[in-house]
């Protein structure tokens, strides 16, 4: 391709290297080789389609210099686009596309500390005045140039907040996720000082993930492997019935695994409750090859963090699962899309993928059986958008983040372009107990319409805030009396449910059944299984404002009612809150319920259609600005 | 051709300079300027060697294979390795990604034609093409890109010495006669001069009045201050064009013609023989008149009633004459968006593939002849004297000489440099951006140097778009292909001077400035 390299822009020796490690040394000077070999390169170069089907490297490559370096620089960038063949203008579009990449020159220790809304009432707010006052402002380099900080959407961590995940460049790179951290312990990280890495056997942190470890009544099965094996160990997972499913898939062969699924009637649990039998079927009967499973692991929904607790403790079975299911479906390739603020599940599956390849659990002739299947993880970079599915392959395909139009959908036409069962963790981790117990076995777990177990993410004002698993059919109060209600002495006002783009409810609504059913029956919806509770202590509006500003962030700027909308959306509530609304209280509610509307009926995907949700829930149903008036 | 590759097609690119072309391809032949044949004999005799040759199509469609295949056999891929530069792996690929795929074109440009063997150079491609099949089927084949939108048109209406329109030899008598008989008059029975002959002609002061319509040889000839002494010794110049060219100061009289592609009706043919319509869109500025209106007035003059025709009734005319147009009528034009000839009959369909005929079985009309051909160098060889080579070309955003591309602003216009590897100028001390001195045999021009990467030592790059600021064609050499009169602009030989200290007082002042007391 015709790149048009910036001018005068030459990669340094660290970002020459961090490519080189990770696409091989260059193969001509054409492609950024330091030396032009006479009679060579000066009358032969190769590129083309060998070359750009390597756009998908594209992400990887950026991450790579960044951590090296920190950030990307523009002859780091030209580097990477000589490397790859694609123009600089495009890459550039990429890189900034994504919040955990900087183009411009910034220290090499970065922290990220989230002030989402479970770390806003929990702390977090202190936190950032403590780092302004000892570091400087947000996003400005320390007086020695060696750290700064920056405010972050949420982080994954709700049960542990306040939460920081600290950004080291360099090479001895590695990024850490504290939570939950404390002003002095996000500097002394930052100031190099090691976090002792944590002991699955010894330290008691899998409770506060998990605080049904404790009760001995619980009857769990997703989560319970998860603290009582290693997770960097797949015979531990072995002991305790790891590939018995897998084996037993083998044996039934890819149709029996597909009716034992489609029997099952699980949906989806990534937000949208797909008919996973049926996606599923899709995939194995698409006539284009080859397939490609995708693995959504990018959980970027405020208050969400189930997936991040099943990759930590139990990845062995995230790998199993994805192998029943890739054989289902006829894949040979598989992805794992991790959000990049998770660097501890990535070193936990990349380990697990290494471990299991040794094994014969992954690789060639798998177990024997003459299937092929393998895995790749793919770290995300810090855009919501991308736990959108087709968002996700463009991301993954190395180009902005951007959402497509459907159909065709993804079983069809999907990443690459081809067939792709793309699944979230959660329900793929479903698929060995469907494929062991028998479909309807499964069926008769739950509610008629929602199988199965789930998983629900409690955070907030809560007293025992952690991943919980429960059958479907379990109700919003006994939800929050397993986690021990709001904190003593205090008062519920509010629950979100789903998630950021989801609604609130109110305390006279705990009778709920938390199915998909059940929640859409009461106007709201299951979306990631966020439950997180308010308290009288919380200032609503505050909250609110923060959920708006989330989704303007967020809005990937692809399609005006979403890129202009939530804009309108925040700014209107900024008013309202401030109490300098134009027109009445009444005019500024209308405005928002309009935009609403157009972003329900003309964004292009999901986050448009959602983001006005909980706004409207907490203006409707909790009547956020009731009695206020325009001169107040 | 991008829409191709994105849709998975591959595509190699022969060319001396890497480029933006070539920065697509899945592979680049850089081979160097002139050495054509001796790349395309040894893919040829590669293709032989490897048994990927089309045997059934060369045994049912073609002439001459035994004559070709003893022509290729010295053509080793060592052989072209050492005459084109171009690593022997990266022909042998070439020669069998063509060979062996299901549909492949050869498309060319000028790089071909601009050379003393033009022909053979286009004829070592034919050979290639007969040699696969590639040619008279959908997506493969031949295919010589035209710079201009009616090149092609200008040929099938005759505009060439040899022929009359529709493609019919001059000296064919039965033929002239039928053109005779219509046109009411006679036609010289012998061929015309081509462009080079003309100005030899010139010299020898055999032609002394010439009438230029569209061109601008004043400043696009080869050698151009010896053309430039010819043209002003003329008796008489007619120039007819819709711009004062630099050759039309020089004519005695000049005509204002009308744009063609709006201010008149008619036709044009692109290089895929497809005749469409033209329409008139605006009225002409001043006294500018519509090509046939000039020619009818100047017939007038001369004494014979043309009767001033529409378009439609010349080209109606040139239907009753020519087999390629007889079908194509207006209407149907109109209706059908264009038609590909040959089409000899309305009630018949155009012709998408010309030589699809090579497919029916037997064939249909004359088998397909092989042309051996033999590797010769540029005429100017490169010397201790003249050390570089020197190659013509075009810019995306210029248009030959000028004369429609100048008068426009541009952020592309970067004004006539001589392009040069940062490698050379840094051995000849040149910088980048430096006004030097380039001498060829024939002449000198001043003009600054860009450093361009994408070339290599020895190998410098110049266009012809800006001849007012710098005649690059005093420098090219005028040897020209004796088939088909094309002059050699893609390989002069050159040296490149640094200009005397005296001659850049404003870069000696900045020099001393910025030199201080080092």
């Amino acid at each position: 391709m015709d790149l048009r390299l910036i001018e005068n822009a030459v990669p340094s020796a660290a970002e020459r290297e961090a490519i080189d490690r990770l696409l091989g040394p260059p193969s001509s000077a054409w492609r950024g080789g330091a030396e032009r070999r006479p009679g060579l390169d000066t009358h032969v170069a190769y590129g083309g389609h060998a070359l750009r089907s390597q756009r998908h490297m594209l992400l990887p490559a950026l991450h790579a210099i960044r951590d090296a370096t920190g950030y990307i620089s523009p002859g780091g960038l030209n580097y990477v686009c000589q490397r790859l063949d694609v123009p600089p203008a495009d890459a550039y579009g990429v890189a900034s596309f994504y919040a955990l990449f900087s183009l411009e020159e910034q220290p090499p220790v970065v922290a990220h500390v989230c002030d989402d809304i479970a770390c806003r009432i929990n702390g977090a707010l202190g936190l950032c005045q403590q780092l302004e006052d000892q570091i400087g402002p947000e996003g400005t380099p320390s007086a020695d140039g060696k750290m700064t900080w920056v405010r972050s959407p949420c982080l994954g961590q709700c049960n542990r907040a306040p939460v920081a995940l600290i950004q080291r460049a360099g090479l001895d790179a590695r990024d850490e996720t504290q939570a939950p951290t404390t002003g002095d312990a996000v500097l002394a990280a930052m100031a190099g000082e090691a976090t002792p890495k944590p002991d699955f056997a010894t330290d008691g942190s899998y409770a506060l993930d998990v605080p049904q470890l404790l009760d001995p009544d619980a009857d769990l099965y997703l989560l319970r492997r998860i603290g009582r094996i290693d997770p960097e160990n797949i015979d531990s997972y072995r002991a305790a019935g790891g590939y018995e499913a897998l084996r037993r898939a083998f044996e039934i062969g890819p149709e029996g695994v597909i009716r034992e699924v489609e029997d099952s009637k699980i949906v989806g649990r990534g937000g949208a409750a797909f008919p996973k039998g049926r996606k599923l079927g899709d995939v194995a009967r698409a006539p284009a090859r080859p397939h490609y499973l995708v693995c959504n692991a990018d959980e970027s929904e405020p208050g969400t963090f189930k997936d991040r607790v099943l990759m930590e403790g139990d990845p062995f079975a995230l790998i199993e699962s994805m192998t029943i299911a890739g054989y289902a479906a006829g894949c040979e390739q598989g992805f794992i899309y991790i959000r990049g603020e998770y660097p501890r599940s990535v070193e936990r599956l990349q380990h697990a993928i290494d471990m299991a390849r040794q094994k014969g659990f992954l690789g060639r002739n798998i177990m024997g059986k003459g299937y092929d299947f393998d895995i790749e993880i793919r770290r995300g970079a810090g855009a919501y958008i991308c736990g959108e599915e087709t968002a996700l392959f463009s991301s993954l395909e190395g180009y902005r983040g951007e959402p497509r139009s459907k159909p065709p959908f993804p079983t069809q036409v999907g990443l690459f372009g081809k067939p792709t069962l793309v699944s979230n963790v959660e329900t793929l981790m479903n698929l060995p107990r469907i494929v062991l117990e028998g479909g309807p076995a499964y069926a008769a777990i739950g509610t008629e319409q929602s199988t199965g177990t789930k998983l629900f993410c409690l955070s907030g004002c809560i007293q025992r805030p952690g991943i919980y698993e429960f059958p479907f059919g379990v109700t919003l109060r006994e939800v929050l009396e397993a986690a021990g209600g709001v904190p003593e002495g205090r008062e519920l006002r509010a629950v979100l449910v789903g998630g950021a783009a989801s609604s609130f409810v109110t305390p006279d609504e705990l009778d709920m059944e938390l199915t998909f059913e059940g929640t859409r029956a009461a106007g709201a919806a299951l979306g990631s299984a966020v439950i997180m509770p308010f308290d009288d202590s919380v200032d609503m509006t505050d909250i609110i404002l923060r959920i708006a500003a989330f989704f303007r962030d967020e809005s990937c700027g692809q399609c005006v009612p979403c890129r202009v909308g939530t804009v309108r959306q925040q700014e209107a509530l900024q008013r309202l809150v401030a109490g300098r609304p134009l027109g009445s209280v009444e005019d500024e509610i209308r405005l928002i319920d309009e935009v609403a509307q157009v972003m329900r009926d003309a964004s292009i995907c999901g986050l448009g259609h959602t983001a006005p949700i909980a706004v409207q829930s907490a203006i409707h149903k909790l009547h956020l600005f009731n009695g206020r008036s325009a001169t107040t | 051709m991008l829409k191709g590759i994105r849709n998975g097609a591959k595509l190699y690119v022969v060319d001396p300079r890497r480029t933006s072309s070539a920065q697509w391809a899945d592979a680049w032949l850089g081979l160097d300027v002139g050495s054509d044949i001796a790349l395309a004999n040894a893919i040829g005799r590669e293709i032989i060697a490897a048994g990927l040759e089309n045997r059934e199509f060369i045994a049912r469609s073609t002439l001459n294979f035994e004559e070709y295949k003893a022509a290729v056999e010295p053509y080793t891929l060592e052989y072209a390795e050492r005459e084109t530069g171009v690593p022997a792996a990266a022909i042998r690929e070439l020669a069998h990604e063509y060979a062996r795929a299901d549909r492949a074109q050869l498309c060319w440009t000028l790089g071909i034609t601009e050379h003393h063997n033009a022909v053979d150079n286009v004829l070592a491609l034919i050979n290639l093409a007969l040699l696969t099949g590639h040619v008279g089927r959908w997506g493969s084949g031949l295919v010589p890109l035209r710079g201009q939108n009616n090149v092609q048109g200008g040929g099938d209406m005759g505009a060439l010495p040899n022929k009359l329109p529709g493609g019919v030899d001059v000296e064919n008598d039965a033929d002239r006669a039928r053109f005779e008989k219509v046109w009411g008059t006679q036609i010289p029975a012998k061929m015309g001069w081509h462009l080079s002959q003309m100005f030899e002609a010139m010299e020898d002061r055999k032609l002394t009045a010439l009438y230029v319509i569209g061109e601008n040889p004043a400043q696009s000839e080869a050698d151009v201050g010896h053309a430039l002494e010819l043209l002003k010794g003329l008796d008489c110049l007619v120039v007819q064009d819709i711009f004062l060219t630099k050759t039309a100061e020089l004519a005695d009289v000049v005509f204002p013609a009308t744009a063609s592609w709006c201010e008149a009706e008619g036709t044009v043919t692109s290089s895929e023989r497809r005749v469409q319509r033209v329409r008139k869109a605006l009225d002409p500025p001043g006294d500018a008149r519509d090509d046939i209106w000039i020619l009818s007035a100047l017939a007038e003059r001369m004494g014979v009633n043309w009767e001033y025709p529409t378009a439609e009734e010349a080209w109606d005319e040139l239907r009753s004459l020519s087999d390629w147009h007889r079908g194509m009528s207006y209407a149907r034009l109109e209706a059908e968006g264009g038609l590909q000839w040959p089409c000899p009959s309305e009630d018949l369909p155009d012709s998408p593939f010309l030589h699809g005929r090579l497919w029916e079985d037997p064939p249909v009309g004359p088998l397909a002849p092989f042309h051996a051909v033999e590797h010769q160098p540029p005429v100017e060889a490169l010397t201790e004297e003249y050390p570089i080579r020197l190659t013509t070309g075009r810019r995306l955003e210029s248009f030959n000489t000028g004369v429609q591309s100048s008068g426009y602003r541009s952020p592309l216009h970067r004004g006539e440099t001589i392009d040069i590897h940062p490698d050379e100028g840094a051995a000849l001390g040149i910088a980048d951006g430096e006004v030097v001195r380039v001498v060829s045999r024939r002449g000198a021009v001043e003009v600054p140097a860009r450093y361009d990467p994408t070339l290599r030592p020895g190998l410098a790059f110049m266009t012809f778009h800006f001849p007012d600021d710098v005649a690059t064609n005093l420098l090219t050499i005028n040897a020209t292909d004796p088939k088909s009169g094309t002059a050699e602009f893609k390989a002069a030989a050159v040296r490149i001077e640094k200009l005397s200290v005296a001659a850049r007082p404003e870069e000696t002042e900045a020099a001393v400035a910025a030199g201080g007391d080092d």
